[in-house]
């Protein structure tokens, strides 16, 4: 579902050359439920970003569904990234000054679902996430903690069959992040693929497959059972 | 996604950053409220002068003494070359055939007593043809006739100003007595108010019959002036013409660059009111252009100040599906909506501003539809522009150096 050769991403800042990713290269199967590890810095979030079709790597292939996504244009892209990938982001990213059930149906509002079928689904998600009461909060008079749910909630607004995640309980109490997990496990078990970005072992225990990347490299690549 | 439902979207957007959405529609209000006001106070301006000169007879030709030419200027002064007989030959002669009526005038200035007042006022000597050729009216009583020119009577015609100088509001002076350089004249009639203001005015005269201001008061036999009134505005060149050539003629010159006078159409003292009113609304214009930039980038500002914001929601917008259409589209509706409002309501300020400021200051309203047109153009497209350009540039950028800009 997911294949990578040799991925390069280099940010050149006011001449200042910094690798972020080395040649990665992996494949991820459809169903599959993955974490990617590593210390701060090490180029997870750089990776995750090019999964989700936000950011173009500065050589090597990417391929989705057995397209390559360096191919596809502008629109397409954005026809992928709606469709097929729902992307949690690190710093949640909610729309300001807006509420969460707005946030939610966004997704839903660009798929030209219909306004009544969106903000049921909308509801439904909030629901599911434990924020059924705040789904008319605006996003900024929400905790960090209820802004990463609401930002779960928006990625699951389109059913994709691809969930990216950027530590998706960075901010959350425990509890809540096994609710988290539930939900995620859920996913994974109606045959979604998952890949999740997490420092915690015991977040990454959820999952069957742990990638750990330092400096921009794989060190290691992992399958439980 | 539907176009109703973008549009829904950029309304919601507007309503979610109510300042942002106030600051620009009234950059955009203030813009087009002042252009308009200013032309159309400008142009209203212009106007009142023109009805002004109009008034004093559009079939009207002055004929004034004036210096010889020499070298290139000429002036009209305190000169002696016109007399009563310039006058009377000019209706006497069966060749010119485009005058209907001459009214000889001689206008000076007098010390005037009554019992309870004293004031200098000017005052010009007439036949009675003055009435009907500079449109004089009569409030109460009669103008200087005939008989009293012949006769050379004392009696007097007061403007309504000099009526309220003289005696008071509301009263009615006929049949008492002023007294000019010391000399009774009995008043015989108060003139109806032309409303005029500035030169020549009319409500500020006394009118006493010629041959007594000249053979009494003055002791001078030449005229000031001799009013003309053409038989139609269709023959007034043709009558400046034929009482030229008459009058050079009967003063023994050739060349017409020696005339001892000249000959003022209406529409040559409108050509010269209409210059400096013209200057006033070039004056105006100018300070309505220098408000149209500063509303204008007043939109712009408010604008590119929420470019980082904006960039990041575009980047966010796209990374959940937004097609770059959609979000240019979302954009371009979102500055129509406001320079539409601040159009509307700018124009609508603008409107009321010029109809109460030309009632405040009795000038006739001119709304110009250039001064609506251009304004609402010049701030639209920038409105429009400054609107549109940032929210391309931002669509363009992959969605996650959107989200990091700053
Ligand atoms: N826009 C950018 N310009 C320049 N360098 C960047 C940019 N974004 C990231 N980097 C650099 O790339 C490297 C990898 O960053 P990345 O955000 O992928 O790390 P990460 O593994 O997600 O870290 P964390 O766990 O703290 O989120 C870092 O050294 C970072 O400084
Ligand atoms: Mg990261």
């Amino acid at each position: 579902m997911i294949k990578v050769v040799d991925l390069k991403k280099i940010y050149c800042n006011d001449g200042v050359e910094t690798v972020a990713l080395d040649g990665v290269s992996f494949t991820i199967k459809k169903g599959e439920f993955t974490s990617i590890m590593g210390p701060s810095g090490s180029g997870k979030s750089t990776l995750m970003h090019i999964l989700g079709g936000l950011d173009t790597p500065t050589s090597g292939q990417y391929f989705l569904d057995g397209e390559e996504m360096s191919r596809l244009d502008d629109d397409h892209l954005s026809e992928i990234r709606n469709k097929k990938i729902g992307f949690v982001f690190q710093s949640y990213n909610l729309l300001p000054r807006t509420s969460a059930l707005k946030n939610v149906l966004l997704p839903m509002l660009y798929a030209g679902v219909d306004p009544q079928t969106r903000n049921h689904k909308a509801q439904i998600l909030l629901d599911q996430v434990g924020l059924s009461d705040r789904a008319n909060h605006l996003s900024n008079q929400l905790s960090g903690g209820q802004q990463q749910r609401v930002a779960i909630a928006r990625a699951l607004a389109m059913d994709p069959k691809i969930i990216l995640a950027d530590e998706p309980t960075g901010n959350i109490a425990t509890n809540q992040a096994e609710e988290i997990m539930k939900i995620f496990t859920r996913l994974h078990r109606d045959g979604h693929t998952i890949v999740m970005i997490t420092h915690e072992p015991d977040i990454a225990a959820f999952s069957s497959r742990i990638i750990t990347i330092r400096d921009g490299k794989i060190e290691s690549d992992r399958t439980s059972i | 996604m539907k176009i109703i439902e973008i549009i829904l979207e950029s309304i919601g957007t507007l309503g979610l950053n109510k300042l942002r959405t106030g600051l620009a529609i009234l950059g955009i209000i203030i813009g087009i409220g002042s252009v308009i006001t200013l032309i159309s106070l400008g142009a209203g301006s212009q106007k009142a002068v023109e009805n002004q000169v109009q008034s004093l007879g559009a079939n009207l030709l002055t004929v004034m003494p004036a210096l010889q030419r020499s070298g290139n200027v000429r002036t009209s002064g305190s000169m002696t070359t016109l007399t009563l007989a310039d006058a009377l030959a000019i209706i006497n002669n069966p060749e010119i055939t485009t005058v209907s009526d001459v009214s000889p005038e001689l206008s000076s200035r007098f010390q005037v007593v009554t019992k309870s007042s004293n004031s200098n006022v000017s005052a010009i000597g007439v036949y009675p043809q003055y009435a009907s050729i500079r449109k004089v009216a009569m409030q109460s009583g009669v103008f200087i006739s005939m008989s009293d020119v012949d006769a050379v009577q004392r009696v007097a015609v007061l403007g309504p100003q000099v009526a309220t100088d003289l005696f008071g509001e509301g009263f009615n002076p006929i049949g008492e007595t002023v007294r000019i350089n010391k000399l009774g004249f009995r008043i015989i009639g108060v003139t109806q108010s032309k409303g005029g203001n500035g030169f020549n005015n009319q409500d500020n005269t006394i009118y006493i019959p010629l041959s007594t201001l000249q053979k009494q008061l003055s002791g001078a036999d030449h005229l000031s002036s001799i009013a003309i009134e053409a038989k139609s505005a269709q023959v007034m060149v043709q009558a400046q013409d034929q009482v030229g050539f008459f009058l050079l003629k009967r003063h023994k010159l050739v060349d017409p660059a020696q005339a001892d006078f000249m000959i003022m159409s209406q529409n040559d003292i409108l050509n010269t009111a209409s210059q400096v009113t013209g200057t006033f609304t070039t004056l105006l214009s100018g300070i309505a252009a220098i408000s149209l930039i500063v509303g204008g980038i007043g939109i712009m500002n408010i604008m590119l100040v929420t470019v980082t914001e904006r960039t990041r929601e575009i980047g966010l917008r796209k990374a959940l599906g937004a097609k770059k259409r959609t979000i240019i589209t979302q954009f371009l509706v979102e500055a129509i909506i406001l320079t539409l409002a601040g159009g509307l309501l700018g124009m609508g300020l603008g409107i009321c501003l010029s109809l109460l400021l030309s009632r405040l200051l009795s000038i006739p309203s001119a709304i110009s539809l250039t001064s609506v047109v251009l304004s609402i153009g010049v701030s639209g497209v920038i409105g429009i522009v400054f609107g549109w350009y940032p929210a391309k540039r931002a669509a363009n950028l992959q969605p996650i150096e959107a989200l990091r800009y700053e």
